[in-house]
This record gives structure tokens, C-alpha cells and sequence, in this order.
């Protein structure tokens, strides 16, 4: 049986957000349906996208039901009439929304900034298998078997034949009463990737040029989980020396001091020698800095280091410049300078939170 | 997947008792799938080919998200197809597999013997298979935007057809084109007799009625047509694939038509037989709570919601009785005592004969028609409720059995949609095309009706007009290709 259901949903699925056929925009409606968390209730959101038909107004219309009840009696209130979804069946209370999943978000992000799917390289012939217990079957190893399931089974059994004696609840288990966990066979290709951060933390980066920082990099991530299971990330501080950190310093240092960029790039290309070969991963480098060096010497020696030994053994090595008040900027144009035409350089200016949007475009925008 | 052994086993069982009770039906091919196939099985309205299109995606989405949830389930599902296909989900139980299999054979029984599905087509699984192949040769040609937009297009207008048209000869082909008497006869008289023999204001009289004849002949069409997709597909200006995707949604939507008109009497059915067989010959002593669970969820009635498988099985129960006790007839209907009526038994024994008719013969209007009665209303507390402006809720506003029979009525006929006709495919002489709606006191919804029209004229390429009862005024809205018009109407629409 070939089954071509995914295309038809990921069409509706673009259509709900508006990527094509904007005239059918005016049917969507937001239903939802009402589901239980717990104690909670929960609101699964269900756009639907209604084709118009010569119908009867509905609300006009009334209907036929069953049950105890006088004349006057209230069944419930009405939907407004452009609204589909079905009622809770317990109104007042407050419902919560279930949030998007990050992955949904990555794929919205994806088609928002118009970024193209990463092809995975490397290592992608190589493909991992992976079982997960999906539901519960009648048959199957004794190893998998669900004791909770099958004593709840042997339950039911013994009660309705009346063999349960209250006094000597003496179980015994039969063939029919087992049950199985199963599970299903999902072939990954397995792809790694690796990130490194680069975060310049002297004395001119201020609060919020760290912030843009935390912000571009935590879309940068979700976009590149999205594209590859098993993602490593590093983390690296630098001002006059660089040494790296965990995520909780890496957004939350403010240091002062100098700016040698040099130092941050020899620690990069240290981690990605030892942990992360060029032919097995996928690296990603990703520098935010001022953009204000210590000496030119210095900025010299930085371009050398990316163009012997860093740039050739990374997929993508990105810069991106924040603005300062107090830094010169001049970095970004040694860096341009360097490498006009380099593939896998990209370089860009982040002028305030505003550009953050336009910076991973740049970024990630050649599906690099 | 095929059957495991054991399914293969209870299949041969209930089928064979099945057949012991009498029903009849094509052979039954069960498919045993996982809840994600299933959902997109149904999602394709139980065919596993369908052309490509964005609803069966939507369809698709609720079905998951409501077995992600935990909210429903898909038990049942089953092709009116020669094989009858029905599915399983893998991970029921045994006992709800069984239920199923008594369930889908009583499906299959309607599907062959009922009178309103004698005119579908038995090989619909092949006929969407080979729809889907046309709309795909199509979208490769012309692109999948274009080919999917006018299928959204026909979709829109997809329930104006005449479901009863498969039975009754609409339009006859013309006879013999007799020459029709272009003025009044005269009879041959002399000269001085001819004022007497033909009088000048009979004559006059007579030319006014065949001109106005005439008149009526020129009518296009010259009956309103009620399968308004055929009218369409037969005279707008539309490309050959274009027309030949309005015909297959109109022939899909023939298909499901008669689903749609004995929803109450096949679930009805299907519920009686699984109990009967269930509850009388296949159930272990270890199932039966399991069963008695699962069946009262299949029968459990809320209120403001009108349960199809509750009310049918009920009414089939209420009939069968009826007819072994003899409570039928006119000395029963003349018996005014309450009591005596109760305890009528005539032990006529002919209920068993009398649901195997009504099975073949009824559609849910003539089914509520006939036999919904007075006592069974009272019985099972039926009610009515309508819309209260005023609170805007809904309120129950009876427990009249007139009106209860007449609100059920009124919502099944004509599948509950409004009664539309093309009255008139050259109106006001210049290619316009006039849709009546015929109004029964309950006005079309007109945000829709208004998108409806524009969907309409995209089709016929000329302004469309609509005549309908707005607010309780008669009124001509027009739709001209950029514009809607509205314009009240003081006499009917021709």
C-alpha cells in the first residue's frame, strides 16, 4: 500500500502559515481540541480551513437530542458562527496551550527566513538503526514482557470467569494473558555536527551585546538540531586569553581586559584536532566580538590561523560583529579584506537586535 | 498486513454466523494496520489511493492529534466495495476485533441489499485509484497550483448534486420533435358561420397559451436542474481536464451520497447485528465486560448530540418487537387504551422479516418517517432544542413528538442541505446563470453562500446570481466576476 498522506499535510501544514495559496486564508479558523493533562485541561490547537458550501445558517437551525431535561433547559452555548472546534466540557476553566515544539519551531524558522535544508555531509551513508517501544502486542519475547499489563490481563480474565477468589488471590498467568512490549525500527542517518562558540567577553561587550549574542546563537542552534541528531557545542570566553566554558558562563561572563582574538581561535582549532577530525564532523564556528583587536599584529596573525588551519578543516567559520559603543569595528573589515570570496567564511554585521534576524541569514542562509 | 492466525479463526466465526442469521454480503477483506496507517487510510476516506489535495492532510492532522491525545480512536472502518475492505487497528484486543468483524459484516449486508446503494459503483476501490492517476497526469501537465486550486473550486460545490436522479428519470429525451401548432386551429366552417364556429376571442385566447408554451420550451434548462454539477460540467466554458475533474468530484460525491442518507439505519444496523451476534454466539464468559464497555461507548447519548447508533439500533429493536407482537396496523392505531396498547401481543412473530425489509427499502427519512413513533420518543426522552437569542444558548424547546419527527425530518432531507436548482442558464438573456435557493424557513448561511457564488461564477465564467430569502425579504445577490450585487426581489426569480 503506498500511502501519500505526508505531502497532502505538509501541504495544509504550509498553507495554515500562509506559505501558499493566500486566498484560502480567510477560511482558516483556529479550532481546537479540548484535551486533559492530568488535571489540567489543554488546548490542542486544530486550524482547520473550511471550503465554502450553500449550507443553512446553523444557529437558526437547533436539533434533535436525548436525555433528562424540561423545556428551558440549557444544553450549552452556542460557537460563534466563523469559529469550528469543539467545546470543553468544562467551560470557565483556565487552559493551558501546548507550546510548539521546538522542532516545529526550527522548520518555521527555516521557511521564515528562507534558509535551504542543510544537506548533511560526511558521514551520511553511515546509518544508525534505532528501536523504539511503541505500543504493546499479545506475543513477543519473554524478556519484553509488560508485567503490569499482563497482570491486569490475568485481572480481568479470572474475574469474569470467576475463578478470582478474594480470600486466596493465588494469580496464575495463562498464554492469553501476556502481553508484549513491541517496537519499531526507525533508520537514522546519523550525521554529527559540532559548534563552537567564540564569545569575546572584554570590557567593551556590554550587557546588550551579549544578549544579542545569547539570542542569535540559541536560533542558530535550534535551526542546526533541527538538521542533526546528536549535536555537540562548545563553549569558548576570550578577552586577552582564551579558555573555554559551559553554557551557563558562556552567557553570563562579563570579564574585562583586553582583546587578543588569536587565543580564541588556537583553542578552537585545539578542540576541533582533538574531538572533532574534519573528515568525520561537521564543525561550525561561530565568533561574536566587538570587533575591536588589541594590535594589528595580532588581527595578522588571526587571518593566518583561519587560512592554514582552521577554515580548512571546519564546514563554515561565521564572524559576526556586534556593535559598540566603544569599539572600532575594524576586525570585520581586516577579516572581508582577507577572505573576499571565501565559501566557507561568512561574515556579518549585527547592529542591534532588530539585524539578529538578518545576521543568520547570512549565516546560515547558502545552506552551508 | 494479513490476518495473524488467530484473527484469520474469529473472522471464519462470526462470518459464519453471520451468515447463519441471514445477512447477505460481498466477501469481506480485513487489513490488520497500525494506528498511524489507519489515520491515513481514514484521513483518504477509507481508500487507500486518493488524488492529491490539502483536505485529506488536514483530515489527517485531527485523526492524529486526537490519538495523540488520547481523545478518539478509530475502530471501525469499511469500503462499500465488491470486496467489502474493512481495517483493524493493531493494537485492539481480541474481543474488540470481534465486535468489528460482526460490525463490518452488517455494514457489508447494507452496503449490498439496501435499495440506495444499488447504484454505486462496486469498484470504487479501482475507480479512485484511477482518479488519483488522472489528477496527478494533470498536475504534471499544468502544474499542481492550478490543477489544486480548481479542485478547490469543484469541492466547494461539491454537494450540489440530486442523489435521487440515480433513480428517477429527470429528463426525458425528446420525442419525436413534433412540429408544435404554430397558431390556433381553426375549424374549417363557411364563410358566415366563421365567427360563430371560430370565435375571435377562444381564437385569441388559445394563440396567448402556445405562445406562452413556446415561451416556456425556450427555458434553458427547461426543468430547474438540481444536479447543478452536471449542468455545470455539460455547459460552462471550461478546458477538457478541468471538466474532467468536476466529474470526478461530482461522481465522488455520488458515491458517498447515499452513506450520507442512511447514516441512522447503517450504523443502526451494523450496531443491532454486532450485539445480536456478539451477545447471543461469540462472546467468551472472559470478554464479556470488556464487550459490555465497549458497546455502551458505541451507544452512549449526550445531550444536544444526536447519537446515529443509538437511535438506529433502538428503532430497529422498537420494530422488530412491534412487528413479532403485532402492534402494527389499524386496529392497533384505532386502540386508544393506553394499557391494552402495552400489553398488545398478537405473538405474530413477523419482526425478524420486517428489519430485513426495512434494511433493504429505507433511507433515514423514510425510516424516521415510518416508524419513529410517539411511544419511542417518550421512551427514550427525546427532545428538541433550539437557539435562544436571546441567553445565546441552546435551550431544549419541546418534547412534542410532532415536533421532535419534524426537526429530524427537516434535518435529514436532502442530506440537511438546502435545496438548490439552476433555474435558469440564460438569465436576463445574457449568459448569466441563475441558482434558486428553494427556501423551507431556514436561511442559507451567507458568508458562505456569497464565497460559494464566486466559486460558482469562476466556473461559469459568467456572472453568477443567487436568489434566496435574506432576513425574511426574497433577494437576488449577484456575483459578476469582481463584485457582488444585491438587489431585493419583489416577484420569485424565473
Amino acid at each position: 500500500m503506498i500511502l501519500r498522506i505526508e505531502q497532502d499535510h505538509h501541504r495544509f501544514k504550509q498553507i495554515i502559515r500562509g506559505k501558499i495559496k493566500q486566498d484560502l486564508r480567510k477560511y482558516i479558523s483556529r479550532g481546537e481540541m479540548i484535551g486533559r493533562r492530568g488535571k489540567e485541561l489543554i488546548s490542542i490547537p486544530l486550524p482547520q480551513i473550511s471550503i465554502p458550501h450553500f449550507v443553512h445558517g446553523s444557529r437558526q437551525a437547533g436539533g434533535v437530542g436525548q436525555g433528562e431535561g424540561d423545556v428551558g433547559t440549557v444544553l450549552g452555548a452556542a460557537e460563534p458562527e466563523d469559529g469550528s472546534g469543539q467545546a470543553g466540557d468544562a467551560p470557565g476553566q483556565h487552559i493551558l496551550e501546548v507550546e510548539v515544539s521546538l522542532e516545529e519551531l526550527a522548520e518555521m524558522l527555516g521557511e521564515e527566513l528562507e534558509l535551504p535544508r542543510i544537506e548533511p555531509r560526511g558521514k551520511k551513508n553511515i546509518v544508525a538503526e534505532k528501536s523504539k517501544y511503541t505500543g504493546i502486542a499479545p506475543t513477543g519475547p519473554e524478556s519484553l514482557r509488560h508485567f503490569r499489563r499482563t497482570y491486569k490481563e490475568m485481572l480481568k480474565r479470572s474475574l469474569a470467569s470467576g475463578t478470582y477468589r478474594r480470600s486466596i488471590p493465588a494469580p496464575f498467568i495463562i498464554r492469553e494473558d501476556k502481553r508484549y512490549r513491541t517496537w519499531r525500527q526507525t533508520i537514522l542517518p546519523e550525521t554529527t555536527a559540532a559548534i563552537l562558540y567564540m564569545m569575546d567577553v572584554s570590557g567593551s561587550m556590554g550587557e546588550e551585546q551579549k544578549e544579542i549574542v545569547r539570542i542569535e546563537s540559541f536560533w542558530i542552534d535550534t535551526w542546526l538540531r533541527h538538521h542533526y541528531k546528536g549535536l555537540e557545542i562548545r563553549y569558548i570566553i576570550h578577552d586577552a586569553e582564551a579558555r573555554e566554558v559551559d553554557q551557563e558562563t558562556f552567557y553570563h561572563t562579563r570579564e574585562s581586559g583586553g582583546t587578543v582574538i588569536s587565543s580564541a581561535y588556537r583553542l578552537a582549532l585545539d578542540i576541533t584536532r582533538t574531538d572533532y577530525p574534519a573528515q568525520e564532523w561537521n564543525v561550525y564556528c561561530f565568533h561574536f566580538s566587538d570587533g575591536d583587536n588589541w594590535s594589528q599584529g595580532d588581527t595578522q596573525e588571526c587571518v593566518r590561523l583561519l587560512r592554514e588551519d582552521l577554515i580548512p578543516t571546519v564546514n563554515l567559520f561565521c564572524y559576526g560583529q556586534v556593535e559598540s559603543p566603544y569599539g572600532t569595528g575594524q576586525f570585520l573589515l581586516d577579516l572581508k579584506e582577507a577572505f573576499p570570496e571565501e565559501e566557507a567564511v561568512a561574515l556579518s554585521k549585527i547592529e542591534s537586535k532588530e539585524s539578529i534576524h538578518q545576521s543568520i541569514k547570512e549565516f546560515l542562509g547558502r545552506g552551508r | 498486513m494479513s490476518l495473524s492466525p488467530l484473527l484469520a479463526g474469529l473472522q471464519k466465526e462470526i462470518e459464519s454466523v453471520a451468515r447463519s442469521y441471514g445477512l447477505d454480503f460481498f466477501p469481506v477483506v480485513f487489513e490488520v494496520l497500525d494506528y498511524r496507517k489507519l489515520n491515513q487510510v481514514a484521513a483518504y476516506g477509507g481508500f487507500p489511493t486518493r488524488y492529491p489535495h490539502w483536505r485529506f492532510g488536514m483530515e489527517f492532522e485531527q485523526l492524529q492529534k486526537g490519538y495523540t491525545f488520547g481523545l478518539q480512536r478509530i475502530y471501525e472502518m469499511v469500503i462499500n466495495n465488491d470486496p467489502c475492505y474493512a481495517y483493524l487497528l493493531e493494537c485492539n484486543a481480541d474481543v474488540d476485533q470481534k465486535i468489528v468483524m460482526a460490525h463490518v459484516y452488517a455494514h457489508c449486508d447494507f452496503f449490498k441489499n439496501n435499495a440506495w446503494f444499488s447504484k454505486t459503483n462496486r469498484k470504487m476501490m479501482d475507480e479512485m485509484a484511477n482518479h488519483a492517476t488522472r489528477v496527478r497526469r494533470y498536475m504534471d501537465r499544468y502544474g499542481v497550483e492550478k490543477v489544486e486550486n480548481f479542485i478547490d473550486l469543484c469541492l466547494s460545490l461539491e454537494n450540489l448534486i440530486d442523489p435521487h436522479s440515480l433513480f428517477i428519470v429527470r429528463e426525458r429525451p425528446p420525442a419525436e420533435p413534433a412540429e408544435p401548432p404554430r397558431s390556433a386551429r381553426r375549424l374549417k366552417s363557411k364563410e358566415y358561420m366563421q365567427d360563430y364556429i371560430n370565435p375571435p376571442d377562444i381564437l385569441a385566447r388559445e394563440e396567448k397559451r402556445i405562445q406562452e408554451a413556446a415561451d416556456r420550451k425556450k427555458g434553458f434548462p427547461e426543468e430547474p436542474a438540481r444536479d447543478i454539477l452536471k449542468f455545470l460540467i455539460e455547459y460552462s466554458p471550461l478546458e477538457n481536464w478541468q471538466r474532467d475533474i468536476l466529474s470526478i468530484v461530482r461522481e465522488e460525491a455520488y458515491y458517498f451520497a447515499p452513506q450520507a442518507q442512511t447514516k441512522i439505519l447503517n450504523e443502526g444496523w451494523a450496531t443491532y447485528w454486532h450485539s445480536k451476534i456478539m451477545t447471543e454466539r461469540c462472546l467468551t464468559d472472559a470478554e464479556v465486560i470488556d464487550y459490555a464497555d465497549h458497546h455502551s461507548g458505541t451507544v452512549a447519548t449526550h445531550p444536544g448530540r444526536l447519537n446515529p447508533y443509538k437511535l438506529g439500533v433502538e428503532l430497529f429493536r422498537d420494530i422488530e418487537e412491534r412487528w413479532n407482537k403485532g402492534r402494527f396496523g389499524k386496529e392497533f392505531d384505532e386502540c386508544e387504551d393506553l394499557q391494552e396498547r402495552s400489553r398488545w401481543d398478537k405473538d405474530v412473530g413477523q419482526g425478524r422479516e420486517k428489519i430485513f425489509e426495512v434494511r433493504r427499502f429505507c433511507n433515514d427519512v423514510t425510516f424516521i418517517d415510518n416508524y419513529l413513533t410517539e411511544e419511542f420518543c417518550r421512551r427514550h426522552r427525546m427532545f428538541v432544542y433550539d437557539f435562544n437569542p436571546k441567553t445565546g444558548l441552546y435551550q431544549i424547546s419541546s418534547r412534542s413528538f410532532r415536533e421532535i419527527k419534524l426537526k429530524l425530518l427537516f434535518q435529514l432531507t436532502n442530506r440537511g442541505l438546502p435545496f438548490m436548482e439552476v433555474a435558469d442558464g440564460n438569465y436576463r438573456n445574457k449568459g448569466e446563470l441563475l441558482l434558486r435557493h428553494r427556501f423551507e424557513g431556514v436561511p442559507l448561511r451567507m458568508d458562505y453562500a456569497r464565497e460559494t457564488l464566486r466559486n460558482v461564477q469562476r466556473i461559469w465564467q459568467r456572472p453568477a446570481c443567487l436568489s434566496t430569502v435574506v432576513e425574511d425579504k426574497p433577494k437576488l445577490i449577484s456575483f459578476t466576476g469582481d463584485s457582488f450585487e444585491e438587489a431585493d426581489l419583489h416577484e420569485p426569480a424565473a
